[in-house]
């Protein structure tokens, strides 16, 4: 028997970072008490009516041009009939026949160093449902309404992943874009972006398996838990004979496995229509013109130029292409400390990183700004301290202390670069080590070693080291 | 008392209590016709507006569709009897700001789907000319308290209609505005891309005033215009000198009674006597638009109508098992048997494997429809018709046929599916009973309509008459 090939698809909700919601002025903003952000609109009161978030649209148009999508001049809203309770209107306003965004790809980057792009389908603007709240009451369900009408795009890639990890890795490289494109708080305990994952198996040659659908998982853990269940719980019922059925299932974290939610037989049918409450969607030339002008330089190209134009080592280059913040971060002391971009990179992932992880703080409530990084590595540059001592002077800075020249100062920590001084001190050094003296120059090359730490241990660290290395082999091969 | 206008109200002193009290007084003596839900007498009482506002004072109805803040609104549904909205809606909120003053609310067909107001869960409305006859629908109630003489206007909606129709039964003038003249916020949708407030009025001129406070673009409803709003008043004096009237053949097909053809002919004539050129034109696709309705509105209400689920409000049905049992008998009990029907007929034509062969086939006969007038108008400024095919008929004669009650809309509902505006008439009497006259314009051309209908009034008297049921 052949191997079995997983086939798996991700639609990803992405819930866009906007005040108000997709349809109504309420705020979006997450863990108000239930219902106190709820507009008439969103209670779906007779008589209210939708008028569409332009900044919602903006986003969604970004994300495709991001992804190198078609975006459409002109897409439709529809809606999806069906009843629930947390979908007051009884219908939820999607998009259907005309997405926003088609096609497209994502460029995702598997642990192992391996590159796969990923086709999308699609990414079309919806609004969230509001939240059922089933432990509240007695005997009865709560419905809350603030998530009601919260603008999403749903991003829907061909099944094109063949692992877990691949869909991992994208589902985190599509994570890092919507952060980085400003869209998106990426927050996946608050539900700001999650996952249904589309699975089937077969063999390959063989025509695509039956699949079935896991909704809602929110972490990136467990979508790679979710889908390796499911891939072993296809394969072992294709092997004892059985059928697959096309249905949608739940991943039970607690206890690792997806259990049947609905057959395909009780779905629904969504009756999707234009929405007759809403215009099509426009956007004019002059806005794709403007929205691809603020369009920011991507992680893929900026990775690119980091490795091939600065020359950082891939491993430097992903750490600092995670995250806008701490790109941007990188790019402005950069930009003050022009061509040092490795010493950069080391300072920010070394230094930095480990102190932020520590602090466990993000880059935006870094106790150095990129300003004050860059003035300790200018002094790194002009010699006036060691990369030694630069620790020190970075502990002090987190410290609260003051600038890197303000600290240097104070402590006196600038390097003795001055080969006047340094020569008198190790004229002296020698005098006072003449026993270590002669045996270096009766062949114990290791005492060269000692007698560089007597002089930096002298000087505090403060010698310039390389000058330091330089007089005292001048003055001992010297006169040898 | 002669017929009620605004120039009769003005006339008899403005910002004077007494048009209130005398409305408030006429709407008890007109019960019996059961065309209000709610008479909000305190709520009219307590009103004061400015002296300067433009329909300071003036009395009127609202149709129970429109939300109004703290007075229920029904809809004419057991589903929202109890309902009652906590916002106003634009018009709710233009017309109180131009000063004129709520008295009650109408009675209509429920959720404004019907031709005669016998769906109506708080019973059928009578026609003041022949209390044995229906005012016409969906807007029955806001129709025959003008007729009635009760109060000067009424505010009503038309999705197919539902304003022209009753106003052409009662013997009054009724106005439906372009698609996208006058908000939609807070009137309870029927078929959203159909819906259309409008006014009923005893005169063109009548209309014009009160639709030029209704009009206007308003950032709460995506399809309302931003398009500034002609001075329909400085219109009225247009006159129709060199007005090309396109006589348009298909409206006077077959169903329409000889009688019919005859009165709204001889309307034409006055209109051509007072200047205006009659040419015949041809709608080919007129025909394909009440199939075309009847799939399009019934689909958008079928989703439109799913948020009465007994959840947040309305008709609630007691003690539920779960919450599929709640839905089902709540709207079971909630909904009358028009509404049910055109529900079921809705999801039907959106269901997969039949969306394409209607629903979609629906769409592209609508545009059919739109493009059959957009040819006609490269040739005429307005198109005239019967706005009914007969008088109004007697209460019942059709309940039992949904189908012949759907045919009798075949004059009106094409002016829906192309989103223009049109108006109703007084035209003359066909045993004793009014006939309707109805123009249509081009998009926004709303003011070539009241000049025209202004024109007409001035040179006829129809509109003046008043109902053997009217207050005087």
């Amino acid at each position: 028997m052949s191997a079995w090939q997983p086939v798996i698809g991700l639609e990803i909700h992405v819930q866009l970072q906007t005040c108000s919601k997709l349809f109504s002025g309420a705020s979006t903003a997450y863990g108000a008490e239930p219902n106190t952000q709820t507009s008439f609109v969103d209670a779906a009161l007779p008589g209210t009516l939708p008028v569409p978030n332009a900044e919602a649209i903006r986003m969604a148009a970004r994300f495709g041009l991001a992804v190198g999508a078609e975006v459409a001049a002109e897409s439709i809203f529809a809606r999806k009939n069906y009843f629930y309770p947390d979908s007051p209107k009884g219908y939820q306003i999607s998009q259907y026949e005309q997405p926003i965004v088609s096609g497209g790809s994502v460029l995702a980057r598997l642990d192992d160093g391996r590159e796969i792009r990923v086709q999308l389908t699609r990414a079309h603007l919806e609004e969230d449902a509001g939240k059922s709240l089933h432990d509240a009451f007695h005997a009865a369900s709560g419905i809350d309404l603030n998530r009601a009408g919260t603008p999403l795009i749903e991003v829907v890639s061909e099944p094109v992943l063949h692992s877990s990890a691949e869909a991992v890795a994208y589902m985190k490289a599509v994570h890092r874009l919507v952060r980085w494109l400003g869209i998106c708080d990426g927050n996946l305990q608050e539900g700001s972006f999650r996952c249904d994952a589309n699975v089937s198996v077969h063999q390959p040659g063989t025509p695509l398996g039956t699949r079935c659908e896991i909704k809602n998982v929110n972490s990136f853990r467990f979508v790679e838990k979710a889908i390796d269940y499911e891939i072993e719980r296809q394969i072992r019922a294709l092997e004892n004979g059985e059928r697959i059925v096309q249905e949608t299932r739940l991943y039970d974290a607690a206890a690792n496995k997806t259990r049947t939610m609905r057959s395909k037989e009780d779905a629904e049918d969504y009756r999707y229509f234009p929405d007759p409450d809403l215009p099509p969607i426009r956007i004019s030339p002059a806005e794709f013109e403007a929205l691809r002008a603020a369009l920011p330089e991507l992680p893929d190209a900026r990775r690119a130029r980091y490795l091939d134009a600065l020359g950082l080592t891939p491993y430097d280059a992903d750490k600092l292409t995670e995250d806008r913040a701490i790109s941007d971060y990188f790019e402005a002391v950069l930009a003050s400390t022009p061509g040092q971009p490795k010493l950069v990179a080391n300072w920010i992932n070394g230094e930095l990183a480990a102190a932020l992880n520590e602090a466990q703080a993000d880059i935006g409530a870094s106790r150095i700004g990129a300003a004050d990084l860059a003035g300790l590595l200018a002094r790194i540059v002009d010699g006036s301290i060691s990369g030694k001592i630069a620790k020190d002077v970075f502990a002090a800075m987190w410290a609260r202390e003051g600038s890197a020249d303000a600290i240097i100062d104070a402590r006196g920590l600038r390097q003795i670069s001055d080969s006047g001084a340094i020569g008198s001190m190790l004229d002296a050094l020698l005098a006072q080590f003449p026993e270590q003296v002669a045996k270096y120059r009766a062949g114990d090359a290791k005492l060269f070693q000692f007698l560089v730490g007597q002089a930096m241990k002298a000087t505090r660290g403060q010698a310039n080291p390389a000058q330091v290395n330089a007089l005292l082999r001048e003055r001992l091969d010297a006169s040898r | 008392m002669s017929a009620l206008t605004l120039a009769s109200l003005r006339a008899a002193g403005q910002n004077s209590p007494e048009p209130v009290e005398r409305a408030l007084a006429a709407a008890q003596a007109v019960a019996p016709l059961n065309a209000l839900i709610s008479l909000d007498a305190e709520g009219a009482r307590r009103c004061t507006a400015a002296t300067d506002a433009p329909l300071s004072g003036v009395p009127f109805v609202h149709k129970d569709l429109f939300c109004t803040r703290g007075l229920r609104t029904t809809c004419g549904s057991k589903m929202l009897a109890d309902f009652v909205p906590p916002y106003d809606a634009t018009i709710v909120e233009r017309l109180a700001k131009a000063g004129a003053v709520t008295i009650g609310k109408a009675n209509m067909d429920e959720f404004a789907m019907g031709s005669s107001n016998e769906n109506s869960a708080f019973g059928p409305v009578c026609n003041p000319w022949d209390t044995t006859r229906v005012p016409g629908g969906s807007s029955g109630g806001s129709a025959a308290l003008v007729a009635a003489n009760v109060v000067a206007f009424a505010t009503g909606s038309d999705t197919g209609g539902s304003v022209r129709q009753p106003a052409a039964f009662c013997g009054i003038t009724g106005f439906k505005p372009t698609y996208g003249r006058v908000s939609r916020y807070g009137m309870v949708a029927y078929a959203s891309s159909l819906d259309q407030a409008g006014v009923l009025a005893r005169s063109a001129a009548d209309c014009a005033e009160v639709l030029q406070v209704m009009a206007g673009h308003d950032p709460r409803d995506a399809t309302s215009v931003e398009r500034p709003v002609d001075d329909y008043r400085a219109a009225l004096e247009l006159g129709v000198r060199g007005l090309r009237i396109g006589v348009a053949r298909p409206l006077f097909g077959a169903g329409v009674r000889d009688a019919m053809q005859a009165t709204v002919h001889a309307a034409l004539r006055e209109l051509e006597a007072a200047g205006a050129v009659l040419v015949d034109v041809d709608l080919p696709s007129l025909p394909l638009s009440i199939p075309a309705y009847y799939v399009i509105a019934p689909a958008e209400a079928s989703s439109n109508l799913s948020r009465y689920d007994g959840v947040r409000y309305g008709h609630r049905a007691e003690n539920a098992k779960g919450l599929r049992d709640l839905y089902g008998r709540s709207r079971a009990e909630g909904f009358g048997t028009e509404v049910k029907r055109r529900i079921l007929t809705g999801t039907y034509v959106l269901s997969s494997g039949y969306y394409d062969a209607y629903y979609r086939r629906a769409q592209q006969v609508r545009r059919l429809i739109a493009d059959d007038f957009a040819r006609a108008f490269a040739g005429v400024d307005l198109i005239a018709g019967p706005t009914t095919p007969d008088v109004a008929f007697r209460l019942g004669e059709k309940t039992a046929d949904p189908l012949a009650m759907y045919a009798a809309d075949i004059n009106t509902v094409a002016v829906n599916l192309a989103g223009l505006p049109a108006i109703s008439l007084p035209a003359g009497f066909i045993d004793g009973l009014p006939a309707g006259l109805q123009l249509i314009g081009r998009a926004f051309d709303e003011a070539r309509l009241f000049a025209a209908g202004h024109a007409l009034q001035s040179r006829s008297d129809w509109h003046l008459q008043l109902a053997p049921g009217a207050v005087r």
